[in-house]
């Protein structure tokens, strides 16, 4: 009926337009998940510091992020900094503003990773005369990182899906153009279904590895 | 920066109420999701754990697609297609409210049919062996025995689920759902002051959610300790 | 030969349970081949053997956990399991068999018992919730069960509190207040501390003498020596050797049965 020949014709060119923007949102997530990772861990640590000051300040940090939608940080960043006199492109808010939203998440994961370890872990490698350090970096964290693929690999699913939020603050990823395509022929139905199957593309073979990782971890144990 | 304070002092006594008035929305929002997810995602777990080969696949297809895409584009597509596909039939071209609160239990019923069943499954198959060998029929076994033990397992991650929605209603703004952001939104541009707007809404989200917050870690403490 | 869904009126000497050509395989892996076996009204047998033998396995195909690859089974004259369709015969689901299982008690090797519930409730919730007995009548029998365990000071106790012998015991219990026709044990004290083996075997005992008819898969000679009729030997999916226990415990015939036994109890 009209819907597949609509489809069909207009395929090609729905696609490559997406496809375009599908090259933002991966940009988009890459970029985010490697300022969260980084920023996560700097987090992470200060968390741990044995100054009160400090720990109230990162602990606030997370439970703040964590407590607001994406879409408002997003929103405070790409609308609120011009106000107050920073300028911010649109891909740059929308790296840094989702990476932000990370970092409080993923601070918890690097957290929970390691405090999973056993205490006997740790006291095994002092016993053995490992400083602190080496305990962490030779004992600890391999373990800890095995522990948090998971969970990790999990975020980046969720924020290759909040890339879609980006379209607010004029990112040119997916959802912007699909809705450009959809002001302009009125097919929403066939443009929708293309950008939901070009992010299926890209979670279902995610989760897959999520599931094998998982699996893999519990053979392991 | 100190301008925000008199911006606040400004326009608080305006803003406050008619942003208070919007998180009244988004609770309703996330409320009536809430319990449809929960709804959809039981159904979806139960028929994800069934003996029908079909049925199973069927689940797990709705599960698979459902989580794999941004909620935003659930929410469009319900909102936006219907209407465009059939232009007759009325009850199709669903409210912004009705539009999000089924997509937001589309996508919701997915994760917490994947939560349900990882609580079914978390426990030993001894108990169903046992509640079997009594005599109990799988139906009883079910819900006398295997359920209410599920039930306190995934307590805490449909809590934090719960927190999710909460956030998540924020989406719902741009197919123009009766909640804070789009209130927010409509109050930054007349008023010229997004940041100071925005940071009120972010507060306000943060308000609502904490307390949340709290109850979630507080039923994980509690529950984990009477195991 | 008995036929299918009837229900005997057979004199007393008719065996409760008869058990012909059982075979049950696991994809590739045949872990029963062939079994036969009848037991008496009020008989204790006792089944032991190497692990991977089968025993554990004939026992959950009794009740039905395991659906046999073929051959059948007869409780009190009338097959279970299956019902005739035309001309062959069909496993039963978990629905139809919920009604077979009411008559047979298992006790299970790591104890099972309903954590959400206590002790009471544990022993109550199928004579409630199957049988249908009021709740005061089912409490009444509740606590005789678990008095008769010796748990009575127990009753509203959650079984994580519980030692493991203790959790055992209300288990027992629990297969008790359904007043079933055959208990089948499955290596009950295997997953206890060797000090908590005693009170469960003691409660064994007891109900043996009451002329409860019982199998038992076991590890333990001793009790298996002093409590059971008749003794099988299996290994391999296959009876090796069946007979008293003065026979079998002191004087095996075969070779694999000798040669198990003293590594049992060379340990």
């Amino acid at each position: 009926m009209g819907f597949w020949a609509n489809m069909i014709k207009e395929f090609p060119y729905f696609m490559s337009v997406l496809l375009h923007g599908a090259v933002t949102t991966i940009t988009v997530a890459v970029g985010a998940l490697a300022f969260a990772l980084v920023v996560g861990l700097v987090v992470a640590l200060l968390k741990m510091s044995p100054f009160r000051v400090v720990r109230f300040v990162t602990s606030a940090y997370i439970e703040l992020l964590r407590g607001t939608p994406a879409l408002a940080q997003l929103f405070v960043i790409y609308f609120g900094l011009p106000d107050v006199g920073i300028d911010v492109a649109p891909v740059t808010a929308a790296i840094v503003g989702l990476g932000i939203n990370g970092s409080a998440y993923l601070a918890e994961v690097y957290r929970a990773g390691i405090e999973s370890i056993h205490k006997g872990q740790v006291e095994a490698a002092l016993s053995l005369g490992m400083t602190p350090a080496r305990a962490m970096q030779y004992i600890i964290l391999p373990q800890a990182v095995r522990v948090m693929l998971p969970p990790i690999t999990n975020f980046s699913i969720v924020l290759l899906k909040d890339t879609a939020l980006v379209s607010v603050v004029a990112a040119p990823e997916i959802m912007f153009y699909a809705r450009n395509l959809v002001t302009e022929t009125f097919l929403s139905m066939q443009v929708y279904l293309l950008a939901a199957l070009i992010y299926l593309s890209m979670t279902i073979p995610m989760a897959r590895v999520v599931a094998m990782l998982e699996r893999k971890r519990k053979a392991w144990r | 920066m100190l301008d925000l304070v008199e911006v606040y002092r400004e326009n608080i006594a305006s803003w406050l109420p008619e942003m208070g008035m919007a998180c009244l929305g988004t609770l309703k929002l996330t409320f009536v999701s809430f319990l449809l997810a929960i709804a959809v995602g039981l159904l979806v777990a139960l028929l994800r754990i069934s003996t029908h080969r079909t049925i199973r696949g069927v689940a797990l297809t709705y599960i698979e697609v459902a989580r794999g895409m941004p909620a935003l584009v659930i929410l469009y597509i319900v909102y936006f297609v219907p209407p465009q596909v059939a232009p007759g039939v009325k009850w199709l071209a669903f409210s912004s409210f009705t539009a999000a609160v089924i997509g937001l239990a589309i996508h919701g019923g997915a994760i917490l049919a994947e939560i349900f069943r990882s609580g079914i499954e978390a426990l030993h198959r001894g108990q169903r062996e046992a509640a079997l060998s009594l005599g109990m029929t799988p139906t009883k076994a079910m819900a006398y025995i295997i359920l209410p033990q599920a039930t306190r397992i995934v307590l805490p991650p449909v809590a934090n689920y719960a927190i999710g929605l909460l956030k998540d209603t924020a989406v719902c703004s741009l197919i123009a759902a009766p909640e804070l952001m789009l209130r927010a939104k409509d109050l930054a541009s007349s008023s010229f002051q997004p940041m100071a707007v925005f940071l009120l809404a972010a507060a306000l989200y943060f308000v609502m959610s904490y307390p949340l917050a709290l109850g979630a870690r507080y039923l994980e403490m509690r529950l984990n300790y009477s195991r | 030969m008995q036929s299918d869904k009837t229900t005997s009126t057979d004199s007393k000497d008719a065996p409760l349970l008869s058990i012909r050509d059982l075979h049950k395989s696991f994809g590739e892996l045949e872990v029963l081949s062939g079994v036969d076996i009848e037991v008496a009204r009020g008989e204790k047998l006792c089944i032991i053997g190497p692990s991977g033998s089968g025993k554990t396995t004939l026992l959950r195909c009794i009740n039905y956990l395991e659906k046999p690859t073929s051959g059948h089974i007869w409780i009190d004259g009338t097959l279970i399991g299956e019902k005739k369709v035309g001309d062959r015969y069909v496993h039963l689901n978990d629905y139809e068999l919920a009604r077979e299982r009411r008559e047979i008690g298992f006790v299970f090797q790591r104890f099972n018992l309903f954590p959400h519930l206590t002790a009471l409730q544990n022993v109550t919730i199928a004579p409630r919730k199957v049988l249908g007995i009021a709740p005061a009548e089912a409490e009444a029998k509740g606590k005789e069960m678990l008095d008769k365990v010796g748990l009575g000071h127990k009753v509203n106790e959650y079984p994580e509190r519980l030692s493991g012998g203790q959790q055992q015991r209300v288990a027992i219990a629990r297969v008790l207040a359904m007043q079933p026709k055959l208990m089948l044990f499955d290596e009950a004290t295997s997953a206890l501390d060797p000090e908590l083996v005693g009170e469960v075997l003691r409660v064994m005992r007891e109900l043996a003498q009451e002329g409860r008819t019982m199998v038992v898969v076991t590890h333990e000679i001793q009790f298996a020596s002093e409590v059971s009729d008749r003794v099988i030997f299996m290994d391999q999916g296959k009876i090796v050797e069946e007979g008293p226990p003065s026979a079998i415990l002191t004087n095996a015939r075969h070779e694999r049965t000798r040669a198990f036994l003293s590594q049992i109890t060379d340990r």
